[in-house]
């Protein structure tokens, strides 16, 4: 079309689909080579060995805990920075942003920090008798932490989009608060809400750094799938690190089918 | 759709009720939150990294590990963003521009980086790029790892920011250049690439941060040799060695570069909606995922009123 000769369409093309060919797929297409080198079996009883299944269900346990909690919170954070304004409205945005820009190493030190037995919090946990760090409490804050943005930047522009018409609508029409946001406001934002569900849950799912620090990765105890992969590998255990990969990468081609699925209701 | 002047002035606030709670405890539910979860442990962070005042902070700082650290770590990170802005543009133009079999799918596996777990990521870069490689290439413990693992994880930051600029350009303003006799260079250089510039600049921003923080994917691939060793290593094996100051000094100045990224890429975006009609009213949008702007495709004006 307009200036591009069919030349150099065919050179950027080639150039953009072999970066990606080399950078994307052949990975993807490696993780699955290898696990299956051997044979189904390996990966398999990898997976389904004691501390696999318990790997595997205690990263469930993450996700049922912090994907509703970081749900709420987005929605409710969404309609107040969208409909309410507050000069403390651009603090808050920014703050959500944190934990896009820091380091998944960073924020499981300074959880380490703050529940640690010389940390602010410690001391009176301690005696309460919870224990935070290198056990399940520590590893939902690390992934509340690293997830928490997630609904929010999804939900903020959808919300702006639909406006206020309807809902101011369905008010004076005599519905109240949670009538309108039931029937009017979710319906309207709800495919942008899940699409941030689904982000929040990959993120969780697949957090290596931040967990790693606050959970010590105790085999069998504090080892969620993704540090499961690393200490096996860690062990020269080639066949459970790939079954537990293996898994793990099933379930992020699940999450971008889902993201293309959210995105076109959004669309539509 | 225009509001009935008569309701909005009947009812200016009642729809924009917060459902269960006034706006004000909500406000306040949400600082609370924001606090436990984010702000006080940063707060602890910043505090312990100065527990031996400032001299100890620079000593631990400027220690020659930890400057090698920062060092390769932002020298990989620059070459990765420049990589990014190059490829990522390539990339968002022929999703955009151009038509081949099989675009639905690329465009759907961009987002890959984002949804794979970033240990196996690492896991994978080796088996592709290290001793084994079914490609011969064997890059495994290297400098060139490090930027190839982050280079995997940054991927589609400006993959994602730049394409939907692209598909919102006027194509009329390249047909009049291109018919004034302008070279498909020159519609590129005087009239694409400094619309493209805001979401460029913002792409660059976010995965300049997300590589300077890299810890998994760089982890199995590259690392823990003294030189490829990147600052989030340093700080992991800081507290493995028990050197809580360490780690913290060091955490608190990546800290620091992440919260001017941040201020960056929301000046940018600021600079960009006083300029354009979609205003976002001052909160940020982040291209984190397949997110092209809604409604782009009906023109946008009736929102202007």
């Amino acid at each position: 079309m307009s200036g591009t000769s069919t030349a150099s369409r065919w050179g950027l093309r080639t150039l953009g689909l072999g970066y990606l060919l080399l950078l994307l797929l052949a990975p993807l297409v490696m993780i699955f080579y290898k696990a299956f080198e051997e044979g189904l079996a390996p990966p398999f009883e990898a997976i389904t060995s004691a501390d696999g299944l318990h790997a595997l269900k205690l990263t469930l346990l993450m996700v049922v805990i912090s994907v509703p909690l970081n749900t709420i919170f987005g929605v409710g954070c969404a309609l107040l920075l969208v409909r309410h304004k507050w000069k403390g409205n651009g603090v808050i945005d920014a703050v959500i942003n944190l934990p896009f820009a820091i380091s998944p190493v960073v924020i499981g030190l300074s959880l380490y920090l703050l529940y640690g037995t010389d940390g602010w919090f410690g001391p009176a946990l301690a005696e309460a008798g919870i224990k935070v760090l290198f056990s399940v409490p520590g590893m939902v804050l690390a992934s509340i932490f690293v997830s928490l943005p997630f609904v929010v930047r999804e939900t903020v522009p959808v919300l702006q989009e639909i406006g206020t018409e309807q809902e101011q609508a369905a008010s004076t029409l005599g519905a109240n608060a949670w009538q309108t946001f039931w029937r009017v406001t979710l319906p309207a934002i709800r495919w942008g809400v899940a699409y941030g569900v689904v982000l929040t849950t990959a993120r969780v799912l697949g957090e290596f750094g931040a967990v790693t620090i606050v959970s010590g990765s105790i085999t069998g105890e504090t080892q969620t799938l993704p540090l499961f992969v690393e200490k096996q590998y860690a062990n020269f255990n080639q066949a459970g690190a790939y079954g537990a990969s293996i898994l793990l990468a099933v379930l992020a081609l699940a999450t971008l089918l889902g993201m293309n699925l959210l995105k076109r209701k959004e669309d539509a | 759709m225009e509001a009935h002047p008569a309701t909005a002035q009947m009812a200016p606030r009642a729809g924009m009720r917060l459902p269960g709670v006034g706006a004000g405890a909500g406000r306040g539910l949400v600082v609370l939150y924001l606090s436990l979860m984010v702000l006080l442990p940063l707060a602890a962070l910043t505090s312990q990294s100065l527990e031996g005042g400032l001299g100890t902070f620079w000593d631990q700082v400027s220690s020659p590990l930890a400057v090698s650290s920062l060092k390769l770590t932002v020298i990989c990170s620059l070459i990765v963003v420049v990589v990014n802005a190059i490829f990522g543009t390539i990339i968002a133009w022929i999703l955009v521009r151009d038509d081949f079999p099989g675009k639905a799918a690329v465009n759907a596996v961009i987002d890959l980086p984002f949804a794979l777990p970033t240990i196996v990521a690492s896991l994978t870069l080796l088996a592709i790029y290290g001793s084994d490689s079914p490609l011969g290439i064997d890059i495994a413990f290297t400098r060139t790892a490090v930027v190839v693992a982050l280079l995997f994880v940054t991927l589609p930051f400006v993959v994602r920011a730049v394409q939907p600029l692209l598909i919102e350009i006027d194509r009329e303003m390249e047909e009049a250049a291109a018919s004034l006799g302008a070279g498909g260079f020159t519609v590129f250089r005087r009239i694409i690439f400094p619309n493209l510039l805001p979401g460029l600049a913002a792409g660059v921003a976010l995965a300049f941060a997300r590589a300077l923080g890299e810890f998994g994917s760089v982890l199995i691939f590259a690392g823990g040799l003294p030189e490829t060793q990147v600052s989030s290593v340093f700080i992991r094996n800081q507290i493995e060695s028990g050197n809580e100051i360490g780690a913290s000094a060091v955490s608190v100045v990546l800290l620091l570069a992440s919260l001017v990224l941040l201020a960056l890429v929301s000046l940018i975006q600021r600079w960009t909606s006083r300029h354009e009609r979609g205003s976002s009213g001052g909160l940020t949008t982040m291209p984190m995922s397949g997110s092209e702007p809604t409604g782009s495709k009906e023109e946008g004006d009736d929102e202007r009123n």
